[in-house]
């Protein structure tokens, strides 16, 4: 990772988030009505909703009217696909493991949404981008997905050799931080 | 910059949509009985108005989908948006000039 000029981890702090399995789901309402009940949580409906299963590793997120990326832990994940099988099995749908072409970046502390916003012109006040809100949008040319896992923390995922494109135009910005 | 109404996400960044051309253009349903000239015309000729324009824009770095805008040509001012597969909206006169939405 490149050098980080943030003054300290509570300021700005970038840190890898452990690998885990992903998939697209894609299917009717059938389709992913089926694909909640076996994954443990109804699959999120609104524009941008996340929806987790308490106690688990497991969370989906919308990222359009018929496409939900489900992910898990690597623990986890074969039980997951197991029951994703399962429970599809009678429907029309199109399950795609994605797990080996994104990685995923933590960016937490009180300018973490400055930071991103530093290359991003995405909202991203608490009223217009709350908790537990993801989309897909672009950070400088690269095509991430955007969670805001807490007031100050998100989760960026991104294709695996954007990962040092990214992650160095962040440093970058954070020498604006050890400036002021 | 722009800010574009997804009909599927709400109000987004223009930088996340790509243009993409004419909305309402059917391809005809029995392309072997077109003559020469008709499917030429289906394939390369498009409306280039001063004013209203019905195009099709996509979320590319968003939900992915396609959808319609009124968009005024003149102004760059985005009517409305609305769903494929929807009636153009009749929108009536010319929009404020310098307006955002």
């Amino acid at each position: 990772m490149s050098e980080w000029f943030a003054k300290s981890a509570a300021q700005a702090a970038l840190t890898d988030v452990p690998e885990g399995r992903r998939w697209v789901l894609r299917g009717g309402d059938a389709a992913l009505a089926a694909a909640g009940a076996a994954f443990g949580a109804s699959l999120p409906a609104q524009a941008g909703g996340v929806a987790r299963v308490a106690g688990t590793p497991r969370a989906a997120l919308w990222l359009g009217p018929d496409e939900i990326w489900l992910g898990t832990s690597m623990d986890d994940g074969a039980a997951l696909e197991a029951a994703l099988q399962t429970g599809l099995a009678a429907h029309a749908h199109s399950l795609v493991d994605i797990s080996h072409r994104n990685v995923a970046l933590e960016l937490s502390g009180t300018h973490a949404a400055w930071l991103l916003n530093s290359l991003c012109p995405l909202e991203l006040t608490l009223e217009a981008f709350p908790v537990d809100t993801v989309t897909r949008t672009l950070f400088s040319k690269a095509e991430i997905v955007l969670w805001r896992t807490g007031e100050h923390s998100f989760q960026i995922v991104l294709g695996r050799s954007f990962r040092g494109y990214v992650s160095g135009l962040l440093a970058e910005v954070s020498r604006e931080l050890a400036a002021a | 910059m722009l800010v574009i109404h997804c009909p599927y996400c709400g109000p987004r960044p223009e930088l996340e949509f790509r243009h993409c051309g004419q909305a309402h253009i059917a391809r005809p349903l029995d392309p072997s009985a077109q003559t020469a000239d008709e499917w030429g015309e289906y394939l390369y000729l498009r409306e280039n108005p001063k004013g209203m324009h019905a195009e099709r824009w996509r979320h590319m770095h968003g939900c992915g989908r396609f959808f319609n805008a009124l968009r005024d040509t003149t102004t760059d001012f985005f009517v409305t948006t609305y769903k494929c597969g929807e009636p153009r909206p009749a929108v009536s006169g010319t929009a404020p000039a310098g307006g955002q939405r």
